[in-house]
């Protein structure tokens, strides 16, 4: 018991030193942050509602703190959100949150380039679907559900590079005017995004927990991604430059459709945050601009996602989104699938299209049918996992553009954080004395559980910091503080036991420690059961910083039952074997007066 | 004194914690009453995090935090926040008047050579308010049922009840503690009670678990009734009790006296405060009222009506208080240990 406490944690110091993280991650009352402000943008240029700013707000909460321990907040001011994200540098973070994030699927009608090139250019320039077999990625199946024709060129570049990035940012960018600032932000901003990535395991593992259900759906792309090269009509190099609509097979568009097809041009404006209406047909851009794209009207809707995760391809190692449906979802998307796979190139592709623009339109080579579907489209971790995330709370009611960005300080100085340690310590302190003056040589015994709680907790604390996220706030450090004041009381219940047991005088110290034992097992599992039952409860059911301080108080129980069951019970056993203990010498804690065995009784306590 | 402490030391007491039951439910229904009295007529000193307030900003490049704290408090806002941003000072102060905040606004300018236009005001919501507020409440329901459902099948529903009261009495007290000392209610001094939410519960839950392990030897031939049965029980854990209580609270004593005299008030003592009367309150409801309140309950229960009887008519003549010690004996003849532990002492005591 004792050493596989010992490998614990040694092993949780491994992954800290893994994760090169040996300080937990401050909350926003900390450690200061970065805070954001959106403003609505209405059609008509009115004030919104206030039910769907309120809405906005609870979607937005959700996106930034979902799982309640990030320590973010959002405030509503006068018509406007106020985001504040703990730690600095979050500024992608922040905005990505701000976006609508209406995913819509739709079947593809009609491809073609992005933009009219100058006629002197159009052969090299022109995204050939030959492209995807050359640079090998495509064939091997690695590229999954999503190898649009035209994205293959910007696909064939390391993902690392200017442009890669800069298209997933533009992907999510609020509005369209943002997106070259976007730009040179994330360059400037690659380097911390690409710790963080490197720091962030999490969501690798999920995957793998996901793996024997994606791993069909994957496998359904895989297939569909093989023989995707077949050339699309409109990307055929002898297409007359000039025409956007030669080569296109036109029944059953929407003339009106058509007509904005001719006249876009994705190079000016990609669409980003159009509103598609989801009844009609669309015209929208890919995210890079290289191919604009006819859209029938949405088969499946955001609306109809269950679950949304982030994840990495196994063959690719790309990042990639993936989504289970609910309701209608797996009908219509079976549907969809099905009628594109009986159709002609290029309607045999169904284009996700996010916030109007297209980020990925794979081939579909057979009905997908298990209601799941993945996107893929130049993502890194983080707009991976920011993605995942707001298709998982739902769209916004409301389109917001980002009013300004500040980088704040932290509300509490860095004096009321050391005076609150200062002050835990010394408390601490007391409660050490206190154990030694009362239970002398068992007071090691509690002094070093709790020197080992704490050890637990530091551990927990940083580890869940660098890998999920978990930000402390002083609150939650004094809560911690506190608990390990509780976790005390495991250890006194069971003393308290022991001594029960030896007053009675029948037993050795060995078996004491044992008949003890089984008795304080339960009333130290019974009880934490209860703060147990409470944490999980208000985890699950609050939101906020009420959900981070249950998580916390979770933690500690847990750690509190770790500690009792791995150190306290193993070493009390220890000692009792050794004479100082077992004979009941005056220091150990458990000698006779202390025990008022009959043979002590008659004199008068005044000696204790 | 000593002969107290080296008695405690030994486990050595009997407090009739049961039978004088009336003294503690009157000065619970006293203090109740005091706290609701606070909590109408005081309210709470709600903080700017629940119900939202005003935000100034304005650029002052040689302030310091210090100065500019300074500044709005002189001008009359109460809770001040203050934070550096790379656009200067942002402070969030309680919602103002329109004519407080004119005042702040020409106060602050005055200090820092402004013009009173680029101090800029806006309201803010609260990040706290609406819908986090509303989320606990209803996690804070679910969690009462969920409880009440487990110590109904760990315990017994007359236990789930007793713990669920003494629960409330611990929490209406804590608040009305706030209500009175004016002390502001921030989201951490809210976190705070929701640690003495569950401090309370445990404590009790300790208890019971004892009463129940006692009380299950009492048959019909016992000389005990439930009420004896439960006081010797509360005294067999009175030492966990007070020893846990101490160290607990002896980290939130030092973090509530040496950290907010030290370093000023805020956060900590937000917190410190609620977790200091929180944990004291809750020790001394389980012993005091979720306890005597059981043994009520219990009591009216046939069997232990007639045991109650049987126990009065044998024990007749002797003082009803002698008959609180001695009955321990009678349940560790019937082999039961930590009862009889207790007998040890007390045969001892009255030789």
């Amino acid at each position: 018991m004792l050493l596989a406490l010992l490998a614990l944690i040694l092993a949780m110091g491994g992954v800290m030193a893994l994760n090169k993280a040996f300080t937990p991650e401050y909350g926003l009352d900390l450690a200061g942050g970065t805070t954001v402000t959106l403003t609505p943008v209405t059609p008509n240029g009115g004030a919104p509602s206030q039910e769907s700013l309120d809405l906005a707000v609870n979607i937005i909460r959700d996106r930034v703190n979902g799982n309640g321990i990030s320590d973010a907040e959002v405030v509503k001011s006068g018509d406007n959100i106020v985001i504040s994200v703990p730690g600095a540098g979050q500024e992608e973070v922040v905005k990505l949150v701000g976006t609508t994030a209406e995913l819509r699927f739709r079947q593809v009608l009609a491809v073609g380039e992005g933009s009219p090139a100058p006629p002197g250019q159009m052969p090299t320039q022109a995204p050939t679907p030959s492209a995807v077999p050359s640079n090998g990625k495509a064939t091997d199946g690695g590229e999954g559900a999503t190898t649009p024709a035209p994205r293959s060129t910007a696909q064939s570049s390391p993902s690392a590079s200017p442009t890669g990035r800069a298209l997933s940012s533009a992907l999510t960018a609020p509005d369209p005017s943002a997106t070259p600032s976007t730009e040179a932000e994330t360059g400037t901003k690659k380097d911390a995004t690409d710790r963080r990535a490197a720091r962030e395991p999490k969501t690798e593992a999920k995957d793998g927990e996901d793996a024997p259900a994606d791993r069909s759906a994957r496998r359904a792309a895989k297939n569909a991604a093989a023989p995707s090269a077949t050339p699309s009509p409109s990307a055929t190099p002898s297409a007359p430059a000039n025409d956007p609509l030669a080569g296109v097979d036109t029944t059953g568009v929407d003339p009106k459709a058509l007509e904005r097809f001719k006249t876009l041009d994705c190079a000016k404006d990609k669409g980003q945050g159009a509103q598609d209406a989801p009844d009609q047909q669309y015209v929208g851009c890919s995210q890079d601009g290289s191919a604009k794209y006819i859209l029938d009207k949405a088969a499946v809707t955001g609306t109809s996602i269950d679950k949304a995760t982030s994840g990495v391809d196994q063959t690719t190692g790309e990042w990639l989104v993936q989504l289970s449906f609910k309701g209608q979802g797996p009908q219509q998307w079976s549907k969809v699938t099905t009628t594109a796979f009986n159709s002609q190139p290029p309607r045999n592709q169904v284009a996700m299209v996010l916030d109007g623009v297209v980020i990925s339109a794979p081939v579909i080579q057979e009905p997908i049918t298990g209601g799941r579907a993945q996107i893929s489209g130049n993502f890194t971790q983080v707009t991976a996992d920011e993605l995942a995330n707001q298709l998982k709370y739902g769209a916004l009611p409301l389109k917001f553009k980002t009013d300004s960005i500040e980088e704040v300080s932290s509300t509490l100085g860095a004096d009321q954080l050391r005076g609150g340690l200062i002050a835990g310590a010394i408390g601490l302190g007391l409660v050490v004395i206190y154990s030694l003056l009362y239970y002398r040589g068992l007071g090691i015994v509690s002094v070093l559980s709790l020197v080992v709680a704490t050890v637990l907790t530091y551990e927990s604390v940083v580890v869940l910091g660098a890998t999920a996220g978990f930000r402390l706030s002083l609150p939650h450090i004094i809560g911690l503080i506190v608990s390990i004041g509780i976790t005390a009381d495991s250890f006194i219940v069971y003393f308290e036991r022991i001594r029960d047991e030896m007053k009675e005088g029948r037993r050795s110290l060995r078996a004491a420690v044992e008949v003890a034992w089984a008795r304080a097992r339960r009333t130290i599992l019974i009880a934490d059961a209860v703060m147990f039952i409470a944490a999980v409860v208000l985890y699950f059911l609050a939101v906020g910083g009420v959900a981070g301080f249950a998580f916390a108080m979770g933690l500690t129980t847990l750690i509190d039952i770790v500690v009792v069951f791995m150190f306290t019970k193993p070493f009390v056993a220890l000692l009792a074997r050794r004479k100082f203990f077992a004979k009941g010498h005056k220091l150990s804690g458990l000698d006779a007066e202390r025990m008022s065995q009959s043979s002590a009784a008659p004199t008068v306590p005044q000696e204790a | 004194m000593s002969g107290i402490v080296s008695r405690l030391y030994r486990g050595e007491v009997n407090v009739d914690f049961v039978g004088r039951r009336k003294l503690w439910y009157g000065l619970s229904a006293l203090l109740l009453a005091v706290s609701i009295v606070g909590l109408i007529v005081n309210g709470l000193n709600l903080g700017v995090e629940f119900k939202g307030g005003s935000v100034f900003s304005f650029k002052a490049p040689s302030a310091s935090i210090e100065q500019v704290r300074g500044t709005f408090e002189e001008a009359g806002a109460h809770q001040v926040i203050v934070q550096e941003t790379n656009n200067g000072w942002r402070v969030t102060t309680e919602s103002l008047p329109a004519q407080e905040v004119t005042k702040t606004q020409k106060a602050t300018a005055d200090d820092y050579g402004l013009r009173q236009n680029d101090v800029t005001v806006q309201v803010i919501g609260g990040s706290w308010g609406g819908q986090v507020a509303n989320k606990a409440v209803i996690g804070l329901i679910v969690f009462m049922l969920a409880i009440i459902l487990y110590l109904t099948v760990a315990f017994e529903w007359k236990m789930a009840l007793s713990a669920i009261v003494a629960l409330f009495h611990d929490l209406v007290i804590t608040a009305g503690v706030y209500a009175w000392s004016g002390f502001e209610v921030t989201p951490a001094t809210l976190l705070g009670f929701l640690t003495i939410l569950g401090y309370s519960l445990y404590d009790a839950v300790v208890v019971f678990d004892m009463i129940k392990e006692v009380t299950a030897k009492l048959g019909t031939t016992s000389k005990m009734t439930y009420t004896e049965a439960a006081n010797n029980a509360l005294n067999h854990t009175l030492i966990r009790s007070l020893n846990t209580t101490l160290v607990a609270i002896l980290p939130v004593a030092a973090i509530l006296f040496i950290g907010t005299t030290l370093f000023g008030a805020g956060t900590l003592k937000d917190l410190s405060l609620a977790l200091f009367v929180g944990m004291i309150v809750g020790t001394y409801s389980s012993l005091c009222v979720a306890t005597p309140m059981l043994v009520t309950l219990k009591e009216r229960e046939p069997r232990y009506q007639a045991l109650a009887r049987r126990v009065a008519s044998r024990g007749a003549g002797s003082a009803p208080d002698k008959g609180a010690r001695q009955p321990v004996a009678a349940a560790a003849a019937n082999g039961s240990a930590p009862a009889g532990s207790v007998a040890d002492g007390d045969k001892r005591k009255k030789k």
